[in-house]
């Protein structure tokens, strides 16, 4: 499959992407964007993003603040109509889906502001969840998934009374409940302790070994070099680089328009 | 010894279905209390005259307009003033067809026909305006415009032309001569008037009331909290968020169709003034000031307010509704969750200890309590 995309080269601000990266959904392919574009009124915020990503892989997103990446994740979890483009997943073309028709798919999110249910338990708030997915007796499931995320116990605790890094486990905790194949996680240790940082990237590489997909938007960069297998950094709406870890720290165009230099 | 065992684990079992997060009242004591009341409201008219047991009656039917009300707001955070829509409607539906088809039998048929009717009408408005992607002010908006709309349209009505067959909608002067409601043919039948009527509103109204308890304590009522709570979260553990909001809403508009059907038969009669904006508000007060959160609030705000109203007009007093308005206005400002849910929340802080307020948490594994 050809992609519809604008020619990258055309923009000044696009450097080339990765090398070997084909834009036609495979079959080793979960998630793939073609020419993907979202414009606010004037303003492209995503301009011709061509996505991929690999069964099992567990991918960062980078880039300085306004790049889009925020604005990626909505346009494949549907929160945002496409302008333009294509989005694929797991071979079939979803650009059209409603949200909840994409999260039975398989897509699950976690958002950049906890958003639990405030005024439930932990216990109700990974029910919501579960009960979708199980037949019968979600009691299990919902124990278990607590459980997973480190919050065996705290059943009968209401949401607002969780800590800022229990509420973000617990989020985490309702889209692993859903037994998603991909799960995008925006900004999950943000406000987090060191300590609680390590927990998240515990979990995370727990839940990938499982089996799940991630993709994961992220500043702190320590994390995103100790979790991921693969980096890719937006910029200006569109893919500026793709690669290992090591390949985006060396570049040093990246560090000059995100990393700072450091 | 084994057979109370039996009961007792049938009567757990039910106790299961009934209890949950989402409903206040989920102990022994609760229930004691619940059947002891229930008891005495169903002796009630053994006490009272036909007409007396009659007039509470009409409480009682509101209170079932009320739940309707409840669920839909309370629950999945639909602000419907449209619940008057679905009664006026099943309301004057039943008249119709009761009356053209004049006979016990027929308004015996004239029940379900009614409530279809309000159940479709609820479903398409519901259909449009959530399928239509609408929410928040605007249902509130759209469903009381529909409401004045049909009042305006229905106040045209008097004359000649607006005659379904035999029976003529009569504008402001109303449908008068609409028949007892009656269950059975012209060999045997129940007719319910009076006490028995009576009887028949508060036996809909309690099993409308247990019937609901189950379903927001089920799969259902959490995913309808969820909404109201946050529905773009819900839709992204894959609810179809349209679908539910619309199944809510065609429920509740059956339960005011019903609610409308008992009003119709109860007084004989219907005009337009229960499309205008008074009546289309007193489901909004009487939800508020009982509670949203509380189905048994709604209820019993209901017939509190009702009550109060009809004393106040009895002793020839002009300012009910001022009153009604007054302490709509206190309820918001002083106790905004409502009566029954304050209540609750201030007997449950009374019998626990204010320092086991909040559950000690177990230490989490990391114990990262950054905070």
């Amino acid at each position: 499959m050809s992609s519809n995309a604008p020619d990258p080269a055309g923009d000044p601000n696009i450097r080339e992407t990765p090398a070997g990266k084909t834009t036609g959904p495979d079959t080793d392919t979960l998630l793939q964007t073609q020419g993907l574009v979202k414009e606010f009124g004037g303003l492209t915020a995503i301009d011709g993003v061509d996505f991929g990503v690999d069964e099992g892989e567990l991918r960062c997103l980078i880039g300085p603040n306004g790049a889009g990446k925020s604005t990626l994740m909505k346009l494949i979890t549907g929160r945002h109509d496409a302008t333009d483009g294509r989005i694929f997943y797991d071979g079939a073309d979803v650009t059209e889906m409603r949200s909840h028709e994409r999260v039975r798919q398989g897509i699950g999110i976690k958002f950049q502001v906890p958003s639990v249910f405030e005024a439930m338990t932990a216990f109700e708030n990974v029910r919501l969840p579960a009960q979708r997915v199980v037949d019968g007796d979600v009691r299990e499931r919902v124990s278990d998934t607590l459980e997973r995320v480190g919050l065996g116990g705290f059943d009968d605790v209401t949401a607002s009374d969780l800590s800022h890094g229990q509420q973000q486990r617990l989020e985490i905790g309702m889209a692993a409940a859903l037994e998603p194949d991909l799960l995008l996680l925006d900004e999950p240790v943000a406000g987090l302790s060191l300590e609680e940082r390590g927990e998240i990237a515990d979990l995370v590489q727990e839940l990938n070994d499982d089996g799940i997909t991630f993709v994961i938007i992220e500043h702190d960069i320590d994390f995103v070099e100790r979790i991921a297998d693969a980096v890719t950094v937006l910029h200006q709406g569109a893919v500026f680089r793709e690669g290992s870890i090591e390949d985006i720290r060396a570049d040093d165009e990246v560090r000059r328009i995100y990393l700072g230099g450091e | 010894m084994s057979a109370t065992s039996g009961v007792f684990r049938v009567v757990d079992r039910i106790r299961a279905r009934l209890e949950g997060p989402n409903t206040i009242g989920n102990s022994r004591g609760f229930w004691l209390g619940f059947a002891l009341v229930l008891a005495g409201a169903f002796a009630y008219p053994t006490f009272v005259s036909a007409y007396q047991a009659g007039n509470t009656a009409l409480f009682l039917l509101y209170g079932l307009l009320a739940l309707s009300l409840s669920v839909v707001w309370g629950y999945a955070g639909i602000l419907s003033f449209g619940q008057v829509v679905f009664f006026g409607f099943a309301g004057y539906t039943f008249g119709i067809v009761s009356i053209n088809l004049g006979s016990t039998l027929g308004v015996t048929l004239a029940i379900p026909v009614a409530v279809l009717i309000a159940t479709v009408v609820a479903f398409l408005l519901g259909y449009f305006m959530f399928y239509g992607d609408v929410s928040g002010v605007f249902v509130a908006i759209i469903t009381l415009v529909v409401t004045l709309v049909l009042q305006t349209f229905m106040a045209q009505t008097a004359g000649d032309a607006w005659t379904v067959g035999s029976v003529a909608l009569g504008g402001f002067n109303g449908m008068p001569g609409i028949p007892n409601l009656a269950v059975g043919t012209e060999a045997t039948s129940v007719t319910f008037r009076g006490g028995v009527f009576y009887w028949l509103v508060l036996s809909a109204l309690v099993v409308s009331y247990l019937g609901l308890r189950v379903l927001v304590n089920g799969r259902f009522g959490y995913a309808m909290v969820g909404i109201r709570e946050d529905e773009d979260r819900v839709e992204m553990l894959g609810y179809d968020i349209r679908r539910v909001k619309l199944a809510v809403f065609t429920l509740g508009g059956t339960m005011a169709g019903f609610s409308g059907v008992l009003y119709a038969a109860w007084g004989n009669y219907i005009d337009p003034s229960v499309y205008s904006l008074t009546f289309a508000t007193m489901p909004v007060v009487w939800v508020t000031v009982g509670g949203r959160t509380s189905m048994l609030g709604a209820v019993l705000a209901t017939v509190s307010i009702e009550w109060f109203r009809q004393q106040l007009s009895i002793t020839g007093s002009e300012y009910a509704m001022v009153i009604v308005g007054l302490l709509l206005l206190g309820v918001v400002l002083l106790v905004p969750e409502g009566f029954v849910p304050f209540v609750h929340r201030k007997v449950t802080e009374f019998r626990s200890d204010p320092t086991e307020g909040i559950p000690d948490a177990p230490e989490s594994p990391g114990e990262g309590a950054a905070e």
